[in-house]
């Protein structure tokens, strides 16, 4: 396979011609003091010369003094919203007599390159597909949305404070299969070393008419996310951890998480995994016709669990506990994998930091030290 | 594929006060072809404008034609679809969920074990069961019900009472001065029924506590955990395992349950707020 390099001042046209083909290209973009996704149209939306500084329950965008496109870590958004959105109308109902119409509101299609993924990113993609597309039913909105993705992938060399994603084996280099994957090299001319996963992928490289890379180059695009992996500091231990949380789930610890945690769901709105949805109903004023909406649910609502006579969870303990040891164990008897990417986006948006390694730690490592007393 | 989601609009054919709060529907499925499900499986129904409500069905799987769902009216999306009529439309998708496991029960003695409106979703498995009744061995049948104005199917019940292959018996928490049957808890009963309790299955459906007991009593007179199934509940928006509201422990009742082998439900159902 060969690698060739994009000149910082070219990315421009590697989105214009996406465009040109039709694509809707969603990248990182900073707004509202937040670097997110969303659709771009070119190369100056994109965050350039931005990081961020994070840290469980703190993120700040700070300038970077090296012109860096991709120089900053996950953000509060994830891709996971523009195949998973956010809240939709599925379909209106109308009353015709006494029978009830179900008019299903279409997905239009769309074709999506997805620009910038990380490879924590890239691996929670892989896990909603899971979980929606590869079940026994199949989330046909998802997979409508999902049908024609294009994936420009980023080997991570910013991790923050907040990542794991090497204990989770997700990055920081992205794994495949992505069709274009590009590492961002800011010393000297400014350039990304572009690896090519796909025909597509290959196809654009030519259609741009990129040079190979050096050698030299190359090297250094490999440095980069093997350097980011040895500044990640946070760590967890996967290895059967889902085993080890499911024997202690009345752990004195889920109460003590309960007393600092608010049960206020930032961490299931920006986790990339997390997938439940409630659907709410509409009325329309003249009492002729309403409509279905589906919208994004979160475990910590009370109501979440609801059964005539009262929610099954109605403790925080109890909701917590549904929370991490879904991602942490009973994802993997589920859907055959950790619920969990390590991207930190549960430390960092956590309004009183707590710390998902930290907790499952304590608790697994509880029923260890159990057995060997 | 079909969207999961998407509900059909089916008459209401038949209303049926069954008690206090309960009540019995029957859709026309004819327009459809039919509607078929295996016993204890449930359907999404939707009342216009409030909501859908997960309803085991509750009828003759050998009468595809009807479709039947009997409901206890405790929300507004049931209370709802309490105050439709005959000719109305409602809602449905499904049917949805695992099913009691009759074939398997074939050959073998079954007890059925029932509390409150736990009956529902095992009357089509007694349908079932009654319409080839040679094939089963004892078939017992123990009820609970809070006071007598509550038990369900009344008629029904005397029906099975009545005949010389099933053994059925009644208890009631609280009976009324004219109640001549049981008082307490449905778990005194398993004792009274003549089984081969190693060659026999277990069917159970009614509160969770009860369950748990019930099933303890079940195994405490040699009936194998392996072959005592119970049925689950909670919230449910989806029906096909994507909402994630119906998650227990590393299961969605909606698509592994709601009928779950006690092997499988017993470790979930002793922890609690799981």
């Amino acid at each position: 396979m060969d690698i060739w390099s994009l000149p910082r001042s070219r990315l421009g046209e590697l989105i214009a011609l996406l465009r040109a083909r039709g694509y809707d290209v969603v990248g990182p973009t900073p707004r509202d003091g937040a670097i997110v996704y969303d659709s771009i149209e070119s190369d100056a939306e994109l965050p350039v010369g931005l990081g961020d500084e994070q840290s469980p329950g703190q993120y700040r965008v700070v300038p970077r003094d090296d012109g860096a496109v991709f120089g900053f870590a996950a953000g509060p958004g994830s891709f996971k919203r523009a195949f998973h959105v956010p809240e939709e109308r599925l379909y209106r109902v109308q009353r015709e007599g006494k029978t009830l119409r179900f008019v299903p509101e279409p997905v239009a299609p769309r074709k999506v390159a997805l620009l910038g993924a990380r490879g924590c990113d890239l691996s929670a993609l892989r896990v909603l597909d899971r979980v929606l597309e590869g079940d026994r039913y199949r989330d046909e909105r998802y997979a409508a949305r999902r049908s024609e993705v294009l994936l420009i992938a980023v080997h991570c060399g910013s991790p923050s404070s907040t990542c794991f994603c090497s204990s989770m084996g997700t990055g920081p280099r992205a794994g495949g299969p992505w069709d274009l994957a590009l590492t961002e090299l800011t010393s000297g001319e400014h350039r990304f070393v572009v690896e090519t996963g796909s025909p597509i992928g290959l196809a654009l490289v030519r259609e741009l008419g990129l040079l190979t890379a050096s050698t030299l180059d190359k090297i250094h695009a490999a440095k980069v996310p093997v350097v980011a992996a040895q500044r990640i500091t946070r760590r967890l231990e996967a290895d059967g951890l889902g085993a080890r949380l499911a024997k202690n789930l009345d752990h004195p610890r889920f109460a003590q998480v309960a007393e600092r945690c608010l049960a206020c769901a930032n961490c299931t709105q920006v986790c990339p995994t997390c997938f439940c949805t409630t659907i709410e109903d509409f009325t329309d004023l003249d009492g002729a016709g309403a409509e279905r909406r589906r919208r994004w649910d979160s475990c910590f609502n009370p109501e979440f669990s609801y059964i005539h006579g009262g929610p099954v969870r109605p403790s925080t303990r109890a909701r917590y506990r549904q929370w991490m040891t879904h991602k942490l164990s009973s994802w993997h008897e589920q859907f055959g994998s950790s619920g969990c990417v390590g991207c930190g986006r549960c430390i960092t948006w956590c309004p009183v930091g707590i710390d998902i390694t930290e907790e499952a730690r304590a608790i697994a490592s509880a029923g260890t030290s159990e057995k060997a007393t | 594929m079909t969207d999961a989601l998407l509900l059909e609009s089916m008459e209401i054919t038949r209303v049926r006060h069954e008690t206090r709060d309960t009540f019995t529907f029957d859709l026309d499925a004819r327009p459809r072809g039919g509607f078929r499900f295996a016993p204890g499986q449930f359907n999404m129904l939707y009342a216009f404008g409030l909501g859908e409500v997960p309803i085991s069905i509750s009828g003759d799987p050998l009468k595809p034609a009807v479709l039947t769902h009997t409901i206890r009216a405790v929300g507004p999306t049931t209370r709802g679809l309490e105050a439709l009529k005959k000719g109305d439309g409602v809602g449905v998708r499904g049917p949805f969920g695992t099913p009691w496991p009759v074939d398997e029960a074939q050959g073998k003695d079954v007890i059925v074990v029932a509390g409150g409106i736990g009956l529902a979703p095992l009357r089509p498995a007694i349908y079932s069961m009654l319409s080839r009744r040679q094939a089963f061995g004892k078939l017992c049948i123990a009820y609970g019900a809070r006071t007598p104005a509550d038990i369900l199917y009344e008629k029904e019940i005397e029906r099975w009472r009545g005949r010389i292959d099933v053994d059925l018996e009644v208890t009631v928490d609280r009976g009324d001065p004219d109640w001549r049957g049981h008082t307490g808890v449905v778990t005194k009963l398993l004792r009274r029924f003549e089984l081969t309790p190693e060659s026999t299955v277990a069917l159970l459906c009614g509160p969770e506590v009860m369950m748990r007991f019930a099933s303890r009593e079940l195994e405490g007179l040699g009936v194998p955990s392996a072959r005592i199934y119970v049925s689950m509940e909670r919230n449910m928006k989806c029906g096909v395992g994507s909402c994630g509201h119906c998650q227990l422990g590393p299961s969605f009742v909606c698509k592994d349950g709601p009928v779950y082998p006690l092997t499988k439900a017993e470790p979930l159902m002793g922890i609690r707020e799981l």
